[in-house]
């Protein structure tokens, strides 16, 4: 038993509790806890990650404790080697977005309906209370962190489906309180669609308790145990589909993607780097962790089906990303075409596809929050969220220009970047056993130029734009803004040029789920030949 | 072809290889993150750190040979470590990396030398400085690499260089156009390299050059052939090659030392190199060969036609060089007897198209950065050094006698006609037809430029440019003249090359040299004359006639290369991406909105749970769960 997992879990949830309890007038003290509390977050985070023994156990950090006795749940939690970089991940951009969100104003409220005006109580009340003040969001915040956690790092079946659920709250209260124009219409769409997959998996994880009574005489949501059932094809298929549906929904996969781009473009920047970054990862998560190695035979039957899926929006959704003139919109068109790659990844099933797609979830978190972050800032000081609205901005705002440059160049995975070495993994990978898809999907990398160039040229080169007067005097990155972008900056160019470190711990948990799924990598076909 | 691939651990000083792209890279940290401080020093600082470099390589190479064995490689650190694939960092110097890393550093030194000059008056010097030290950091990058993955590396390295250069005056609309269509076509060449490394990982095991070139005798000739065309296409974006041409004569854009370097005399023979390096592959496949050598033809002809009828010096020699790493190609393409011939021209062609590109830059700065030619004129008195070392370069070109494209040029016709049969034939006479056709365009600049009226515009006073330009035009002149006489004749280049491409294997002649000579130089003479027949002895018109034949509208027109371009894939892709967005906004989007709307009832409804249920049903969630995960917690804590 370890506490470690335990109490990182734990503290942002205290933490956020902390926060909300404050009153309203020590804003600046709320922000400082949070700040605070999610480097130390980060800290245990990396500890974790670096005293993960590589060559051991495969769920490391574990604790179990009774939770429902008669249906065998356990509030279990333990980490492989794919859910202790997710959760380091977390831990690297909660203090990032808390930096990036630290001016943050709460979206004024004047045009709502009557409802929220009751709410409000008073419309023209200047420092906004209760739901909406920045201290609400800063709690959110905390609160967020321990879900995304604990969603990575339950082993038991049934708790990871309460983090599943739970974890939309905060991030319902993120996007509705705090976000753009459209916030409301985008948080409902978010959190209906989400709260459906939820649903459908819930009958799934139903299922895999009776089949578990059946036969071990007494049932369970242990992962351990779960994955030594022998279930028959036909039921397989069924409680594969409930799963499936619940992650496409949450990656996403194309055609449930519709809510991301709205959901994306409203939320407060530092809530749509958790969302792109971390919250659907939980989708392409649940497709390594549960769907594989529960499922192995619904896996290999429904394999074609996703890997259709994935492949189409990777061309799709790049195509679409093209079309965007809100930067917003495009950044999260680009995060389903890069679901793509992942999705690819998974269901290519093999050691150097699995291993790549993990990696990509960690790569793209860092470069799409980087890429929203950047966005955050050129909106701050241009006042639009469209394309067309700026224009030279690389001659006012060098610093911005840059950053904006690599951010942009790992979306589009130029080698040296983080972003190639996931890229090259999941294609090299999946050539072997899909080398259709993955021809189609190298093919992809012309379509991810273009959509990161053309944006990049369209706001960065040309002569400066004299249609929007904010642009002359827009001020460059200044010190806090240096110190959120710039530390993901530096992963990108540090993981792209090393990041053995990561596939090391990546590789074993990979190689167990492939065991789990029964799949072997393809031979060389040379070494073959000469072998028969 | 065992001693090709066996690669000996470098020891002692050459184990330190790895020196040469670490200077340009910690170059252009320092200069791109230095802020303002540096603005001043960066271009001493930028030249001083490939000078260093240049020495490096000298010492290295010069250790090189004298060693037995001259292929050694040195393993950095493990770079994507996954199950069954292992690729690692690791460098490879061997003969023909060697003469790469002279080339690079050597003319790259002098190139920065000449910048020291020839943006000594632009505010973003620094940065321009920095995106070169960058470029020589990649450019190394992709020629030490010992594996296709590290090739790869600095392949897609040199290809943002290239971005950053084009568009380095980014403010100007063409620029940062040109620069976007450049990344994007070397792109489409880069999905042909990359397939290359996947299906070498599928069927060999491994990525690296000692397992990849070494056990390339065990493949089948299908899968060799495929390697050989993805390679090709990757080649063909890098280089510049049809059909992936168009984007070279637009990279001028970019300041002229950059055309200089880039897009002349490095990064777009890196096809070149990448078709030299897979020579194994290469000699399994007849039909991928023959391929090669087919899209050098082709290149080298468009090359010339389009040439002929540009009036901007900067883009006639775009399109020259486009024809010249087509008689590269060309030469590569004809296997084991073309791929030294094909390197040697790539040298000389190094020296002389970088000669001849600062020597325009050197013009252009005379002018007040007018390019058209037809503004030009009599300038031969006004640019005394320019002007001679201009002609030395031009000589070299179009295969004046023993001088340096002579010796190269000549050997490629001779190799394409001793192919024998009528692909021989139809390559050989193709490269002929361009020698004339090289006379007659390079010609024509030549009187526009030097020769005949003065036709400046108003207020333009030519002058000669400053030493720190006109110097490295000198040293690049002094190769245009000697190069091909000492790879030939002193420093053999074919036998230096031997331990990579093997001995090369002795053919009947087609047509006796010294007849492919005779006829080379008659083809010359009449390109040379057509030239002072049609340009020279007329008056020069300042704005280029309109009507003209069908031939030279196609010419001016790149030979519709553009056009095709443009009316295949950009305005169809404009097209479906607008048709997708409003599906994707209407339909995808619609029906899910439109099903919710229906489960709800009426949209009024689903707006009313907007402000409602769902927030408290989040609400009753959140709150539910804490009080199960409190008393969960008070059970086992309390």
């Amino acid at each position: 038993m370890s506490t470690l997992l335990l109490v990182t879990l734990l503290l942002p949830l205290v933490g956020g509790v902390v926060v909300a309890a404050l009153p309203t007038d020590r804003l600046q003290l709320a922000k400082q806890l949070t700040l605070g509390l999610s480097l130390v977050v980060l800290v245990l985070t990396l500890v974790m990650a670096v005293r993960f023994d590589t060559g051991g156990e495969r769920f490391q950090y574990v604790s179990s404790y009774t939770w429902i006795a008669d249906f065998g749940v356990r509030f279990a939690l333990g980490v492989d080697g794919i859910a202790v970089v997710l959760i380091a991940l977390i831990g690297v951009l909660v203090p990032v977005v808390v930096a990036a969100s630290w001016n943050d104003e709460p979206p004024r409220r004047p045009h709502e309906r009557a409802v929220d005006r009751e709410h409000a109580a008073g419309a023209d009340r200047p420092v906004a209370r209760g739901m909406h003040s920045m201290k609400a969001f800063f709690a959110w915040l905390l609160v967020l962190e321990t879900m995304m956690i604990g969603v990575f790092a339950a082993t038991d079946v049934f708790l990871f489906y309460v983090f599943f659920e739970v974890m939309l709250v905060p991030m319902y209260f993120l996007i509705g309180s705090f976000g753009g124009p459209r916030r409301q219409y985008a948080a409902v769409k978010f959190f209906l669609y989400s709260l459906l997959g939820g649903l459908i998996m819930l009958a799934s994880v139903i299922g895999l308790f009776v089949v578990s009574q059946s036969q071990l005489g007494q049932g369970t949501f242990a992962f351990d145990a779960l994955r030594q059932l022998e279930i028959t094809p036909g039921t397989q298929k069924l409680l594969f589909l409930g799963f499936f549906i619940a992650f496409a929904i949450k990656a996403p996969l194309v055609p449930f993607h519709t809510w991301l781009p709205d959901a994306g473009a409203e939320a407060p920047i530092g809530g749509a780097v958790l969302l792109v970054g971390v919250l659907d990862k939980v989708g392409t998560f649940g497709f390594l962790r549960y769907c594989l190695p529960l499922f192995p035979d619904a896996s290999r039957f429904f394999a074609p089906f996703a890997l259709v899926l994935s492949v189409v929006g990777i061309v799709y959704a790049a195509l679409l990303a093209m079309g965007q003139s809100d930067m917003k919109r495009l950044i999260a068109y680009t995060s389903i075409a890069h679901f793509g790659f992942i999705g690819l990844g998974i269901f290519a099933f093999t050691t150097q596809a699995g291993t790549g797609a993990v990696l990509y979830m960690v790569n793209h978190g860092i470069s799409t929050g980087a890429l929203f972050l950047i966005v955050g800032v050129l909106i701050n000081r241009g006042g639009s969220r469209l394309i067309g609205d700026y224009g030279g901005m690389a001659r006012i705002t060098p610093l911005l220009g840059g950053a904006f440059l690599i951010a942009g160049l790992s979306s589009l995975a130029l080698p040296g970047t983080n972003s190639f070495v996931s890229e090259f993994l999941v294609l090299i990978g999946s050539f072997g056993t899909q080398p259709v898809f993955a021809i189609i999907a190298t093919a992809g990398i012309i379509l991810a130029a273009l959509y990161i160039l053309l944006m990049y040229q369209r706001t960065m080169h040309g002569p400066d734009n004299l249609s929007n007067p904010r642009l002359r005097t827009a001020r460059d990155l200044d010190k806090r803004e240096l110190a959120t972008i710039g530390p993901l900056i530096a992963l990108i160019i540090v993981l792209g040029v090393y990041p053995k470190p990561l596939l090391d711990i990546i590789t074993p948990a990979v190689e167990a789920t492939m065991v789990d799924l029964g799949a072997t990598d393809p031979a060389p076909t040379v070494a073959e030949e000469a072998g028969s | 072809m065992d001693e090709t691939t066996s690669y000996a651990a470098a020891t002692g000083a050459l184990s330190t290889i790895w020196l040469l792209i670490a200077l340009p890279l910690l170059g252009a940290a320092v200069l791109l993150l230095s802020g303002r401080r540096l603005d001043r020093t960066a271009p001493v600082i930028g030249t001083a750190v490939v000078a260093v470099t240049f020495a490096l390589s000298v010492f290295y190479v010069v250790t090189l040979a004298g060693q037995d064995n001259r292929s050694v490689s040195v393993d950095l650190f493990s770079f994507i470590p996954v199950g069954s694939l292992q690729v690692d960092a690791g460098l490879l110097l061997d003969p023909l990396s060697a003469v790469f890393i002279l080339l690079i550093t050597g003319v790259g030194g002098l190139i920065h030398l000449y910048s020291i000059g020839y943006m000594h008056n632009d505010p973003g010097a620094r940065r321009f400085f920095g995106y070169l030290n960058l470029f020589v950091a990649a450019m190394l990058l992709l020629v030490l690499g010992n594996s296709f993955v590290a090739l790869y590396v600095g392949w897609e390295g040199v290809g943002l260089a290239s971005y950053l250069l084009i568009a380095f005056w980014y403010t100007r609309p063409n620029a940062a156009t040109a620069a976007k269509k450049a990344f994007i076509m070397n792109r489409v060449g880069d999905v042909g390299l990359a397939l290359a490394i996947f299906l070498m990982f599928a069927t060999l095991g491994s990525t690296s050059y000692a397992e990849v070139l070494g056990g390339a005798d065990a493949l089948t000739g299908g899968t060799a052939t495929a390697l050989a065309l993805l390679l090709l296409l990757g080649a063909c974006g890098k280089s510049g090659q049809f059909p992936l041409q168009a984007w070279l004569p637009d990279a001028m854009e970019g300041p002229t030392p950059v055309s200089a370097l880039i897009h002349a005399a490095t990064m777009v023979t890196a096809g070149v190199y990448l078709i030299a390096r897979s020579a194994p592959i290469y000699n399994l496949t007849e039909t991928g060969r023959t391929v090669v050598a087919i899209v050098g033809a082709v290149t080298l002809l468009i090359g010339c036609v389009a040439g002929c009828a540009k009036d901007d010096i900067k883009r006639v020699l775009a399109w020259s060089t486009v024809s010249q790493i087509g008689y590269m190609f060309l030469a590569v393409g004809l296997g084991p007897a073309g791929y030294a011939v094909g390197i040697l021209h790539l040298l000389t062609h190094g020296f002389f198209k970088a000669g001849l590109f600062l020597g325009a830059g050197s013009v252009m700065h005379g002018m007040h950065d007018e390019v058209d030619m037809r503004k030009y004129g009599a300038l031969a008195k006004r640019m005394k050094i320019t002007f001679a070392t201009f002609t030395l370069g031009y000589l070299a070109l179009i295969g004046f006698p023993f001088l340096s494209g002579f010796y190269s040029k000549d050997l490629i016709i001779e190799a394409a006609f001793d192919k024998g049969g009528t692909s021989g034939w139809l390559l050989g006479g193709a490269a002929l037809l361009g020698a004339g056709l090289t006379a007659f365009y390079m010609t024509r600049l030549m009187l526009m430029t030097f020769f005949g009226e003065a036709r400046w515009s108003k207020g333009v006073e030519p002058h000669e440019s400053p030493t720190v330009m006109t110097a490295p035009m000198i040293v690049l002149a002094f190769g245009s003249v000697f190069a091909g006489f000492l790879l030939v004749n002193v420093f053999p280049l074919e036998s230096w090359l031997e331990p990579v491409f093997g001995p090369r294997p002795e053919v009947d002649h087609v047509i006796e040299p010294i007849v492919v000579t005779l006829l080379v130089t008659a083809f010359v003479a009449l390109g040379i004359a057509a030239a002072w027949v049609f340009v020279g002895r007329r008056e020069v018109a300042r704005t280029a006639p309109v009507s003209v034949s069908a031939v030279v509208r196609a010419a001016r027109a790149n030979l519709y290369g553009d056009a095709v371009n443009e009316s295949v894939f950009m305005r169809p892709g404009q097209w479906l991406t607008r048709a997708l967005v409003y599906v994707d906004n209407k339909g995808v989007d619609g029906a899910v909105n439109g099903v919710a709307a229906l489960m709800g009832g009426s949209s009024a409804r689903l707006g009313r749970a907007q402000n409602g249920f769902v927030r408290s049903y989040a609400l009753g969630m959140l709150g539910g769960s804490i009080l199960v995960v409190a008393a969960l917690l008070a059970v086992r804590f309390g």
